[in-house]
């Protein structure tokens, strides 16, 4: 009786499967078949083009000091967030609000709006100006000031991207049964204790996939650094933008893009690798 | 507090500190925004005023008006919520199909389809649509706004599907086959008790779209020259925008996502628990 039935499942996933072979599959063959070839011919061409270019290597330097110096904080802060909001009894809806409000701000966004707090005559120089810490406007964003503005992009990536760590973070934290700490609690085990032998294990699901999609995203970075510095700091979708849409070179454009997606499933090997989940050490 | 043995001082110590920890934290996530306010409302005034005070006068409408007066704001602004519009209508009706495939059988390659599924979660997806311009061009795609709505409901899609699954799944599968037994078909029944039952959260699910899409820069920049999204709009003209355009373009893009936000907020967290499973 049920076999008669059974081409439902494959009727109702068939759009989703098409969808995906046509616009994600396919591309995806597309964007390597374009960075490796040159004229319908297998060739290396693009691939040394892009390696030779000029800003290659501080693109690929800048994008991954980048990602090594948002994510961990990005998890520490919402690590704190889960932890602090747990405490809470009344206006934690609130709270949570709040703190989730940058997931639904674009990258862009973030960068402008760090952009009006970070220029000349912005609200950072004001504040140093006003307690008398600084003479005149300092200039944070130019190509002169790397480290600055490297450090201004970070905070404008952490602001932006902690929440959606938040969100998965403290989605993981509400799946643990309080009972756990409570009895760690009664044979003596203290707050940090309780912390990383008890509550870190049990979210390592949520941990593993907030670091995936935070390392995925933070290798995309780009209109937040175009936003804030201009061209004044490379980074590897920059990149990608600029050969395809300035230099008209699609070839280029597609072997960054192959680049980043080599470092991107790297990176969630790694993740998958490191971070293992045991199920049956889950609750 | 009584079977602890600590002193009450030091536990409001610590409810002090956790406080403060937490308004920190608030403050940190609203005061930029309410200065970026500020540079949008402000004017070019504004922009150059030195040094700068927190409550500003001459903040008026006015120059944010302005703003949304000046060629191509209003053009991008429509073209942002056509393409989201499509995401959210494409992403929920193919995405939830295969959720409630996923919820409700067991069949044959069903991993390998999740597979699929969770694989797109590695690629950074809006780079796909590199090799998309030649062939969107093509097929009359490239510069319109359902070119840059099917790229975005790639990036919703996989997100949809997991997410209406486990919403499905919350939807106890003896009340559908109680339909059946009273003489439903098996879409009367779903449409009747299923779908009303899933409404939040797939409600939920098609505002994550809208937001996937409305935020979306890079895809939507490669992918339109005339009919720019908001992003891609203000991407190609921020070097030659004066300082308090570029402001009221960021506020312009953070308000209607963060009302929708707001309208799904208790879902969120469910949402997620679900999805990063």
């Amino acid at each position: 009786m049920q076999n008669d039935k059974s081409w439902i499942p494959y009727v109702l996933i068939a759009p989703c499967v098409i969808f995906l072979a046509l616009l994600f599959l396919l591309p995806l063959v597309q964007t390597i078949w374009l960075a490796i070839s040159e004229g319908g011919m297998p060739s290396l061409a693009n691939l040394q083009t892009m390696a030779g270019d000029l800003n290659f290597r501080s693109a690929i330097r800048n994008t991954f000091l980048l990602t090594l110096a948002v994510v961990p904080i990005q998890i520490m802060i919402a690590l704190a967030m889960g932890s602090m909001v747990a405490k809470v009894g009344a206006g934690r809806e609130t709270i949570l609000w709040i703190w989730t409000i940058p997931l639904g701000i674009s990258d862009l966004a973030a960068g402008l709006v760090w952009l009006s707090i970070l220029q000349n005559s912005g609200y950072l120089n004001s504040m140093l100006f006003t307690l008398g810490l600084m003479e005149r406007p300092a200039n944070w964003l130019s190509y002169q000031t790397p480290i600055a503005l490297f450090f201004a992009i970070a905070v404008a990536e952490i602001w932006r991207g902690t929440a959606i760590v938040m969100v998965i973070i403290v989605a993981g934290l509400n799946q643990v049964p309080k009972e756990f700490g409570e009895a760690a609690e009664v044979f003596g085990a203290g707050r940090w204790t309780r912390f990383f032998r008890i509550t870190l294990p049990l979210i390592k699901p949520a941990l593993q996939s907030a670091l995936i999609l935070r390392t995925v995203l933070a290798f995309e970075v780009f209109a937040v650094v175009y936003a804030l510095g201009g061209s004044n700091m490379p980074v590897l979708v920059g990149e990608a933008y600029t050969w395809q849409n300035q230099n008209q070179n699609y070839g280029v454009a597609a072997a960054y893009a192959v680049l980043i997606m080599i470092i991107s499933l790297a990176a969630t090997f790694v993740y998958l690798k490191a971070v293992r989940v045991d199920p049956e050490r889950l609750p | 507090m009584s079977t602890s043995s600590q002193p009450s001082s030091f536990g409001s110590a610590r409810s002090v500190l956790l406080w403060s920890g937490i308004a920190v934290l608030c403050a940190w996530v609203l005061v930029p925004i309410y200065l970026v306010a500020l540079g949008a409302f402000g004017g070019r005034g504004g922009v150059y005023q030195w040094p700068k005070t927190a409550f500003p006068a001459g903040v008026s409408f006015e120059p944010f008006l302005l703003f949304l007066k000046t060629e191509g704001v209003a053009g991008a602004f429509m073209n942002s919520l056509g393409a989201a519009a499509v995401t959210v209508v494409l992403s929920v009706l193919i995405g939830a199909p295969a959720g409630y495939a996923l919820a409700r059988y067991n069949f044959k390659g069903k991993d390998s389809f999740r597979l699929l599924v969770l694989l797109t979660r590695a690629f950074p997806l809006a780079i796909l649509a590199l090799p998309l311009t030649v062939s969107f061009i093509r097929i009359g795609l490239y510069d319109t706004i359902i070119g840059v709505g099917l790229v975005h409901t790639v990036l919703a899609l996989p997100f949809a599907a997991l997410v209406t699954q486990g919403i499905f799944m919350g939807v106890p599968r003896e009340l559908e086959e109680a339909a059946w037994v009273f003489g439903c078909s098996r879409p009367q029944a779903f449409f009747r008790i299923v779908a009303p039952l899933a409404l939040p959260g797939l409600a939920a699910t098609a505002v994550f779209a809208f937001v996937i899409s409305w935020n979306e820069v890079f895809a939507a920049s490669v992918l339109t020259v005339r009919h720019r999204t908001l992003t891609a709009y203000l991407l190609t003209v921020l070097a030659e925008s004066p300082l308090h355009y570029r402001f009221a373009g960021g506020l312009l893009l953070i308000l209607p996502s963060v009302i929708f936000i707001f309208a799904v907020r208790r879902y969120l967290f469910a949402i997620w628990g679900i999805s990063s499973k």
